[in-house]
Order: C-alpha cells, then structure tokens, then sequence
C-alpha cells in the first residue's frame, strides 16, 4: 500500500542551515548534509532543501550544495528557492535533485509551470503554495507569504495542475509557526478537486497533528520544520504513532 | 567489471551513478554504442514522457541497440516501460524485449503515485536477501501489468508489476537509487549476476 510520507525540510543560508537545530551529537548542526543523512536514518520518507539565500553566489553554492546531498543521500529531495527559468531547474535536477520547488515565480508568470513539466516531466515539478484566510476565502501570497495577491488558494492550485504540476506543497500562513495544527478544512477542499498529490505544511506541533493531516486534511505528505530540528517529533517515534492509528506508514528497522 | 549507464538525456542519473559509487562500482554515463555493447552491466535509466524518450534513443541507434544486448540490462522507471511492447504514452512502440502493454492508472487514484509502496516479490535473483514487503521509491503514471514476466507487484488501483524479468532483460518501475537500503541491496544484487 502506498504509504504517507513524512518530510522534513530544510532551510539553506549560503550553503548552511539556519534554523537552530537542536541535535546534540551532531559533528556540525550547520551541515545540510549530516542533517540530511541524520533525517533519512531516522526514516525520513524525503527531504527539502529551500534556499532562502539571497546572494549572487546563491545559484553555484545551491548547485554544489545539491551534488553533495546526492552524493550520500539515498531518498529522494526536492529543492527550492529562486527558480526561475527552465535553467535554474536543469542544472538542480542534473546534479541530483529529484524535484524543484517553484513558489512566487509560478504566481508572477505561469507558464513557467508548463516549462519545467514539458522539459524534465511533471514528476519532478513541485508548485508551493502559501495563502491565508482573507474575509472567508484563502489568498495566495508572495514572498514567502508578506505580499497578498488577489488569486484564490483553489483556482490557483487547479491551474497549477492543469498546466502539469506534479504535486502542491501548501502552507497555510494562518498556521505555520503556531504548533496548532495543520489547516486540515483547507487540505481536505484541496484533495476534493485535485487528481495530484498534496503536501501538508505549516502548523505541526506534535504527533497528532500529523495524524489529523492525514486523516481530517487527507494529505499525501505532510512536511514540518523546526518540531523535527528541535527534536521536539522524534521521526521513530511519529511513525510508530501513524501505524499505531493504522495510517499506512514506512517503519524501517 | 565495467557497468554503463545509457544515456539519453533521460532525467536524474546522477544520483544513480552516485548509488553504484557506494557500491564501488564506477559506472560510465555513455550512449556510445561499443562502450555499451561491451559492458558487463548495462543499467537502462529513464524519467518523462515515453514517446521523446523513445525518439531520442533512436536519434542515438540505441533503439536497435539495446534489443541485442547479451549481458545483463536493467531497466529503471521509465527504462523499465520502454522494455515493453507498447505504451499508452502518446500511444508510443517501445523496444518489444516484453510483449506487455503499459497503461495508464485510472482517475480513481491520484495521477502520478508519487511515494514508498510495498513491494511483494519473488526472494530471488533481484531481491534476494530484501525483507518481502519491503518499501521502494515509486513515481509514475503509467504501469505494466501482471505478465508471467513479473518477479514483483504492488498494488495501486489493483495489482500491477514493479519488477519483471525475461532472460537477460531486468527491469524495475521503482528507484532502487532512491529506496534506501532495500534498493541499495537490490542493485548490489544487479552487479553480481
């Protein structure tokens, strides 16, 4: 049976990660790669790597970064942050990335979307969401969810799969960073009209959370941040939890 | 022994590359035809749409290639489809090594399967020494049935095959590159035939 993937994701500054991590046998909390093999011992299902770096240095550093976590990771990755033609993508995906993460720049011109699916497949081209509930309906964002657009959260992901998204990762801005949970109602109207996977973000606070994602927001995947960098969710013991509540779930030995 | 991966532009070999690298197996990414029909092990990779797959392997004479090949191949993914008869994909010939016909999943399911699946298979060969239902890497719209060829299923909208076999031809729809141990051990398994 075709299991829920748990997927945690990593901030990338210049080549590090920058969220505080929070493991203390760690040789270097920094390294994206020791992080990364660290998750994917734990059982991992898949990682994401979202470049927040803002310098001219930004793309090569990505491109190294990438060439390293291939080179010792065995799941699969996507990567994300300032992609924006089909070249950005091509040299991602040519160093070992399994997908790319496109967010604002699929918002601001769509057909990049159709680009990135027509040249490397839609398997490999997720589209990132971050909206907020605005007087009842949910708004798209930009920029990391500070600039509101006039898009709705629904006709905004329907395209996405129509111009051949492979999969959408949403965040609920009205929830990440709370702990609280994730915008399940939201999750739940999104699987009613898409035919592609969806992976729940923003929110996750503890085990239950995941659960709930699962089963009221009937997600794909679900994808947390600091509860997992923090040690706050243990990934063993939050998969032994959804097996626990008979959601299909890879334990590994 | 000399392992080659195909190369046709067919997506994310590197990571396969990098998997034989652990296995202390330095592999060529080739589509030189001699280089090719003189390896030991010839691994089949693919990702995307079948019908320019296809045409890409015949810009290269790799479509006629491949068919002949002696030693052992194993096909990935797409690789693996391309194996067959015929696939749905814009209606596209494949290399005719299976007869099979690849499908598209229906709409009950969503389109692609994008995840770890339990795999069922034969404990032999391929799989031998991997835990029976053991979790492999899938991503994938279209699937080969249940033939007399299949060494290993899944189900996903119904049984279909995930790893299938005919004399010297392997090939596998999940990403033993990508499917932690379990896909580590069964390449490893590939190289000692």
């Amino acid at each position: 049976m075709l299991t829920k993937r748990i997927i945690p994701c990593l901030d990338i500054k210049d080549g590090r990660t920058v969220k505080g991590v929070n493991f203390v046998d760690l040789r270097d909390a920094g390294d994206p790669v020791e992080l990364a093999s660290r998750y994917s011992d734990e059982g991992a299902d898949e990682l994401v790597f979202l470049d927040i770096s803002a310098t001219e240095q930004k793309r090569k550093t990505l491109a190294n970064l990438v060439l390293k976590v291939a080179a010792t990771l065995d799941i699969p990755f996507t990567v994300g942050g300032g992609i924006r033609s089909v070249e950005d993508a091509k040299i991602l995906l040519r160093n070992g990335a399994d997908k790319v993460t496109i967010n604002s720049a699929a918002v601001q011109r769509p057909d990049l979307i159709n680009e990135l699916t027509n040249n490397f497949g839609s398997q490999c081209v997720v589209v990132a969401i971050d909206a907020k509930k605005v007087d009842e309906s949910w708004i798209v964002h930009l920029v990391g969810g500070k600039v509101p657009t006039k898009i709705e959260l629904k006709e905004w992901a329907r395209e996405a799969e129509t111009r051949g998204a492979g999969e959408i990762l949403f965040t609920s801005m009205d929830h990440d960073g709370t702990k609280k949970g994730f915008a399940n109602n939201a999750l739940a109207e999104l699987t009613e009209i898409l035919n592609i996977p969806i992976i729940a973000s923003g929110g996750a606070g503890n085990s239950q959370h995941f659960v709930d994602a699962f089963t009221k927001g009937r997600a794909d995947a679900a994808l947390a941040a600091s509860v997992f960098h923090f040690g706050e969710i243990k990934l063993p013991q939050l998969k032994r939890i959804l097996n626990e509540e008979n959601i299909p779930t890879r334990t590994i030995l | 022994m000399n392992t080659v991966i195909i190369d046709y532009d067919a997506g994310n070999v590197k990571s396969l590359q990098f998997a034989l690298e652990r296995l202390g197996v330095e592999a060529q990414i080739t589509h030189n035809i001699d280089s090719i029909s003189s390896a030991d092990k010839v691994v089949f990779p693919g990702q995307g749409e079948a019908a320019s797959a296809m045409e890409k392997l015949r810009s290269k004479g790799l479509d006629t290639l491949i068919p002949k090949l002696r030693q052992p191949v194993l096909g990935i993914c797409l690789g693996m489809q391309l194996l067959c008869k015929q696939t749905e994909e814009g209606n596209t010939q494949g290399l005719g090594i299976l007869p099979s016909k690849v499908k598209r999943f229906p709409n009950i399911v969503k389109v692609p399967q994008m995840g770890w699946n339990t795999v069922n298979h034969n404990a032999e060969g391929l799989f031998e020494g991997i835990t029976q239902d053991c979790y492999m890497y899938l991503v994938h719209s279209y699937f080969v049935p249940i033939t007399p060829n299949t060494i290993a299923q899944t189900n996903y909208a119904g049984a279909y095959s995930v790893a299938v076999q005919k004399d010297n031809f392997y090939g596998v729809q999940f990403h033993p590159e990508k499917s932690s141990k379990d896909g580590l051990r069964l390449l490893e398994n590939f190289l000692k035939f």
